[in-house]
């Protein structure tokens, strides 16, 4: 894993570019045809198969039911703005929290799970919040979705914003980049390493006398919080959402976006979605069976690249 | 009371589809590893070749036969393309894979037959309830039951005397032995997932009769019939089966008190099991650890 200098330097270039076009993406995305609600999607969506890829990824835990915690998240933040207070930071936070304390109870039911068993009751605890928001009418709308909330204009120190598409765009970067801060922090510490080397030899950090357990349950818990911050941000999008955001589909969906990326490198999960979700919008706007072609993607990915774009490209296994 | 019965024995049917559902699922799951997030699909190929197939056969026909293509075609599915990743030891590239099947499968059922539900006919003679005063038990109900015990114990006596069965039961232990003492592992594996696959058909089939076909309906049943597999136990065919008639009676007796909760009930049942016995009701220590 030794990085010539001049690699390192490309690395920077590379990033250094990225962001630089994540900050540009009002002023030329409508130009390549895109429009601003489909960058801030991606975005959203990116957040969220980065955090998931946290435990999915780094830690290796085939978590398949990440779409309960960005539905908390979104439904979270959507029943703040619309009973509790009309504040678009207090709606993200409650949404947040909601998400990440509900991966944080559920944890341990999973965290000294591996493989095949992890991924079914990851599966089928995410289905439990699906119902629940299904049958809670009154509360969430049910099948119909949660409408009747605004984002609402965010005030700085006697200064008020109104988020509009292109601000509230910049909010999500901002959110966007916070994760990002927050994920590189703990892949760089020592609890990252010992996430890595969890995935690597479970058995030889138990060996090792780590409680691999807890770990596994810190991954789960800091990647349902990310991905529900995530969420509240897809509810502000939209000024809605639906038990479709819940849904075993999505958190497939989320999964693939992480293969198609590349799940050993950070930044995968973000290309990934970003490929995933112009296809399935461009799919979607030309044939009735977008499914199908959805559905030949994963088998495509599986049996041809199943290490991903970005893990053609490097073959390390170094976070960022 | 009599609405609890009648909860009940509705519940106890819908438990009999997620049974059969789960054994499919839990051969498939015990001897190759894969998790068949196409199982659902699987059940729709076997509803709507059984409707369409039933002028021409019967109904009785159809049934059989629905169900055994529904086999066929998983045997060709495995073949082309789940048989590639049983090399690659990490389970999630068949999970994703089979996911993909299930998007196919459901949009091109919604395709082919429509999107709208299709009222599956049952004979007339079966319609009818067998005593006024339970009403709801009809002669088509008491099939389904019958035809389902009988598979199930068929399935048993196969796994427990015939030399494919345990073969099939050696290698959900361990296949490396089993294929180095001179199995041919690899057809071991497509007849069992075949195997898997009609069961799902089969569950289609039958509850057709019930449901109603429609696209979706493979959906609705894959997931209660994860949460058979797991309070059963995960690698238990028994328990795959006790635990898919656990949560179906669990889900009739809710709709009486509580029908809100009919649903969820089953997930919460699935975490107390979990809290309780993490193995499952049935479940023992496996290679899923």
């Amino acid at each position: 894993m030794s990085l010539g200098p001049a690699g390192f330097n490309r690395r920077h270039g590379i990033l250094i570019l990225l962001w630089a076009a994540l900050i540009t993406v009002p002023l030329w995305l409508p130009h390549v045809g895109g429009y601003s609600a489909l960058g801030s999607k991606i975005l959203i969506y990116g957040l969220a198969t980065m955090g998931l890829n946290i435990v999915f990824g780094f830690t290796g835990g085939l978590s398949f039911g990440q779409a309960a915690y960005f539905g908390i998240g979104a439904y979270g933040a959507g029943l703040t703005l619309k009973f509790i207070a009309p504040s678009t930071p207090l709606a993200i936070i409650v949404g947040t929290l909601a998400g990440g304390l509900a991966a944080t109870i559920l944890g341990p039911l999973v965290m000294r799970r591996r493989g095949i068993y992890f991924a079914m009751i990851t599966i089928a605890i995410g289905q439990l919040f699906y119902f629940v928001v299904v049958r809670w009418n009154n509360v969430t709308g049910g099948e119909d979705g949660l409408a009747g909330f605004e984002r609402q204009p965010i005030h700085l120190g006697g200064y008020t914003l109104p988020l509009d598409q292109t601000r509230f765009y910049y909010l999500v970067l901002l959110c966007f980049t916070l994760g990002v801060i927050l994920m590189r922090v703990l892949l760089h510490s020592p609890l990252g390493h010992t996430w890595v080397a969890i995935r690597e030899n479970r058995r030889r950090m138990e060996f090792l006398g780590v409680r691999t357990d807890l770990y596994v349950w810190a991954s789960f818990a800091i990647a349902g919080l990310i991905t529900a911050l995530a969420g509240t941000l897809n509810a502000m999008l939209f000024n809605f959402t639906s038990p479709q955001d819940l849904h075993w589909i999505l958190s497939g969906d989320f999964v693939m976006m992480i293969v198609l990326g590349g799940m050993r490198n950070f930044w995968g999960p973000l290309l990934g979605t970003a490929i995933f979700v112009i296809a399935q919008d461009y799919l979607s706007s030309v044939t009735g069976n977008w499914m199908t072609f959805i559905g030949l993607i994963f088998v495509g990915i599986v049996l041809l690249f199943p290490k991903g774009l970005l893990g053609m490209v490097d073959r390390g296994a170094r976070p960022a | 009371m009599q609405l609890l019965f009648f909860n009940v024995f509705n519940g106890l049917l819908q438990g009999v589809f997620y049974a059969l559902m789960a054994l499919g699922l839990a051969l498939i799951l015990s001897l190759s590893s894969v998790i068949n997030m196409a199982h659902g699909g699987f059940l729709i190929v076997g509803a709507y070749l059984a409707f369409t197939l039933t002028p021409y056969l019967g109904f009785w026909g159809a049934l059989v036969v629905g169900p055994l293509l529904a086999g066929v075609f998983g045997l060709i599915v495995e073949q082309t393309l789940v048989r590639w990743l049983y090399k690659r030891p990490d389970p999630l590239y068949s999970l994703l894979l089979t996911f993909g099947l299930a998007l196919i499968i459901q949009d091109l059922t919604r395709t082919i037959w429509g999107a709208q539900g299709l009222p599956a006919a049952v004979p007339e003679a079966l319609n009818q309830p067998l005593s006024t005063t339970l009403f709801f038990i009809t002669g088509y109900r008491m099939v389904i039951l019958a035809i389902t015990a009988v598979v199930t114990i068929g399935l048993y006596l196969t796994l427990r005397y015939t030399l494919v069965g345990i073969r099939i039961r050696a290698g959900t232990r361990d296949l490396e032995t089993v294929a180095s003492l001179g199995v041919n592992i690899y057809k071991l594996r497509a007849l069992n997932f075949a195997a898997g696959c009609f069961f799902a058909g089969l569950a289609g089939a039958l509850a057709s009769g019930i449901l109603g076909l429609t696209p979706p309906m493979g959906d609705s049943l894959l997931m209660p019939t994860f949460v058979a597999v797991i309070v059963g136990g995960v690698g238990s065919l028994a328990g795959a089966v006790l635990g898919g008639l656990l949560i179906g009676v669990a889900a009739g007796i809710t709709t009486t008190y509580y029908p809100a909760a009919s649903e969820a009930v089953i997930y919460l049942i699935m975490l107390v099991v979990l809290v309780i016995r993490p193995r499952g009701l049935m479940g023992k220590e496996s290679i899923f650890e």
